[in-house]
């Protein structure tokens, strides 16, 4: 591919913004709530492309200020999980996954909406993160540079998972396009002002961002560094009881993204030792105390970091839609 | 200040979990049972995890806040069929550290909690009891980590409705910030040393020294401030403003920024120059608590020593 090469894609007609989807993660709950309150008063106005559908992903568990009713709702939406059997007692979660999808898809198929951006908090100290799929959707990429661009002061990265869109268990995997904007830290159940403001501006110029590759610009080719997650590490464990038996050790906590070293200080024990971590390899941490993660066994997160060729991007014209149509 | 002699401070009672998520206590608990710590020189130690099914769940608690359950009219009503867990859970710990006000409670109860609020370390007991105000004294002169503060509040014995009630002295040892549900490393070693410290002084004490009286600084509640909330459906319309976010004991002036409206509008302090704490606190939102508000006052010690036949 030649570097002054422009990919041109599909205009992005439809964003879905989620919040709650965690009920405890407030930033994007409060948003949310905000946004609807706000589409209210513009109803009369003339619609702006792209058209926006603003989501309460679990409202139960908004309701009750808690993650999840019976399941996390955030890990239902594997093809599988989303066609299972509907008989018998179903969570409240995996019910409210397939309507979701049946609002926002169905994931896979041409009706789904174009782009899912799902709001999250973390009480890891881990800036603004964008978490996708893919290291090679140039949309995502693009938008988390304009959106680095645009809140220098905010740290910020983009975080791959490699996972197959088979396996692929988060709501943002709905959309055509999709990511979670994390933002941390933050305790659940709180809202903090600079945590809430930093959000609603990432709606916000992500939405611009939208508008402007709708209207036909031309995202110049960049390089982007790319967080690819690795493996996970859990705490050390009572053997009987399974209580973890130590914290992380103070020279890690609140150091995402900070290269962790072999030998490197990983976790203190209650009674006061130190471990170290024991992997070969020198990698960057993150999700370093996520609360909701005690329970599934990850007191961090290791990744790879490396260097992107994100190519020019500029939205397809009708004609060369189709062209793509007649081809297909 | 004439001296004040107490007879020797024997038993000690440090509990944990007694909100299930505010974690520094409950694996302090957790690893003084596993050490079966029980003795530290003329000190018996009981460790206790106040409330088992909230820490279980990860919750603050089952059905209602243990840690409003330790007034005499509560702790005195009759267990029926309908009586929620913690009110329960409350009699039992009664029984077994106290009963409140009797002989037979333990010399010094410590209560360890967690705050999401910026407040470092924080004493918090009832009325002007020397005792824990001298070992808040012995604290401060001793801790680096962290800021070492002392809350007074002003229920008589009757109305005291937490669990450090129950013993003839009694400190709640809330040391932030920590988020619900997370174990941060710093914090708890902020809060053993506390501990440590506290179970020093006992033992000091109790071989015959003298403390010396002295004045301290504290706060005293004077209101609590709610947030702006919708109208009609209760919920929240405001944040904590970020100049006031993390500024726990700052002095807060007329005309300050409090709450910051998720529009953007800024909403400021009235009234007197006061001290905001537990300010954005996790578990106040339900309680309609956006902050405390405080006087800070002085208060003068006069010095101690234990009971010589």
């Amino acid at each position: 591919m030649e570097v002054d090469e422009v990919v041109r894609l599909p205009r992005l007609s439809r964003v879905a913004v989620c919040g709650g989807t965690h009920g405890n993660e407030l930033s994007g709950v409060y948003l949310v709530r905000e946004l609807l309150k706000g589409r209210k008063q513009v109803m009369e106005e003339e619609e702006r492309p792209p058209s926006v559908l603003t989501v309460l992903a679990n409202p139960r568990a908004v309701q009750q200020c808690r993650r999840y009713i019976d399941t996390d709702l955030n890990r239902c939406f594997t093809h599988a999980a989303l066609k299972g059997p509907s008989s018998g007692p179903v969570p409240y979660e995996t019910t409210r996954s397939r309507e979701l999808n049946a609002a926002l898809g169905p994931k896979g198929s041409p009706g789904a909406v174009e782009l899912v951006c799902d709001l999250h908090n973390t009480t890891a100290n881990m800036g603004l993160c964008l978490i996708a799929y893919s290291d090679c959707d140039w949309i995502c990429l693009h938008i988390f540079r304009h959106l680095q661009r645009k809140m220098p002061d905010v740290p910020m990265r983009y975080i791959h998972f490699d996972v197959s869109n088979k396996e692929s268990y988060s709501l943002d995997s709905v959309g055509k396009h999709g990511f979670a904007m994390e933002i941390g830290p933050q305790p659940h159940g709180v809202v903090r002002s600079d945590v809430y403001a930093a959000m609603k501006a990432g709606v916000q110029h992500m939405l611009d961002w939208v508008c402007f590759f709708n209207s036909g610009s031309t995202f110049e080719g960049e390089y982007v560094d790319v967080f690819t997650m690795i493996k996970h590490i859990d705490y050390p464990r009572d053997g009987e009881t399974r209580n973890i038996t130590a914290a992380i050790h103070p020279q890690l906590q609140d150091r995402d993204f900070c290269l962790l070293h072999p030998e490197d200080p990983l976790f203190q024990t209650f009674s006061g030792e130190t471990l170290r971590y024991k992997g070969s390899e020198a990698l960057y941490p993150f999700f370093i105390n996520e609360c909701a993660y005690y329970e599934k066994g990850i007191a961090l997160s290791l990744a790879r970091k490396r260097r992107v060729m994100v190519p020019a991007i500029r939205v397809q014209t009708e004609r060369e839609e189709e062209e793509e149509e007649e081809e297909e | 200040m004439e001296h004040v002699c107490f007879c020797p401070l024997s038993r000690f009672a440090i509990c944990g979990g007694t909100h299930g998520n505010e974690m520094s206590g409950v694996y302090m608990v957790r690893e003084m049972q596993k050490q079966k710590v029980d003795q530290m020189g003329s000190v018996s130690i009981t460790s206790i995890l106040s409330n088992p099914p909230a820490v279980d769940a990860c919750r603050r608690y089952m059905g209602t806040d243990l840690n409003r359950c330790f007034t005499d009219a509560l702790l005195s009503g009759a267990t029926t069929d309908d009586t929620p867990y913690e009110l329960r859970r409350a009699r039992e710990l009664n029984a077994q550290l106290g009963p409140k006000g009797s002989p037979e409670a333990v010399d010094l109860l410590c209560d360890i909690h967690n705050t999401t609020a910026n407040m470092g370390l924080c004493l918090i007991f009832y009325s002007f009891d020397w005792i824990a105000l001298h070992i808040y004294k012995y604290i401060q002169s001793k801790m680096t980590s962290a800021p070492v503060r002392a809350i007074c509040l002003n229920e008589p014995s009757s109305e005291a409705y937490s669990l450090e009630s129950i013993g003839k002295h009694g400190i709640s040892i809330e040391v932030g910030p920590q988020p619900t549900g997370v174990v941060r490393a710093d914090i708890f070693n902020m809060a053993k040393e506390a501990v440590d410290l506290s179970l020093e002084w006992l033992h000091t004490f109790n071989s015959g020294s003298t403390f010396e009286g002295g004045e301290v600084e504290a706060y005293t509640p004077v209101r609590s401030v709610d947030y702006p909330r919708d109208p009609t459906t209760g919920e929240i319309t405001a944040a904590i403003h970020p100049q006031l976010q993390d500024n726990d004991f700052n002095i807060l002036r007329p005309g300050d920024p409090v709450f910051q409206f998720f529009s953007g509008e800024t909403v400021k302090h009235e009234g007197e120059d006061l001290y905001p704490l537990f300010v954005n606190e996790c578990a106040y939102y339900e309680k309609k608590v956006a902050f405390q508000l405080t006087k800070k006052i002085t208060v003068t010690l006069p010095s101690v020593g234990v009971k010589k036949d």
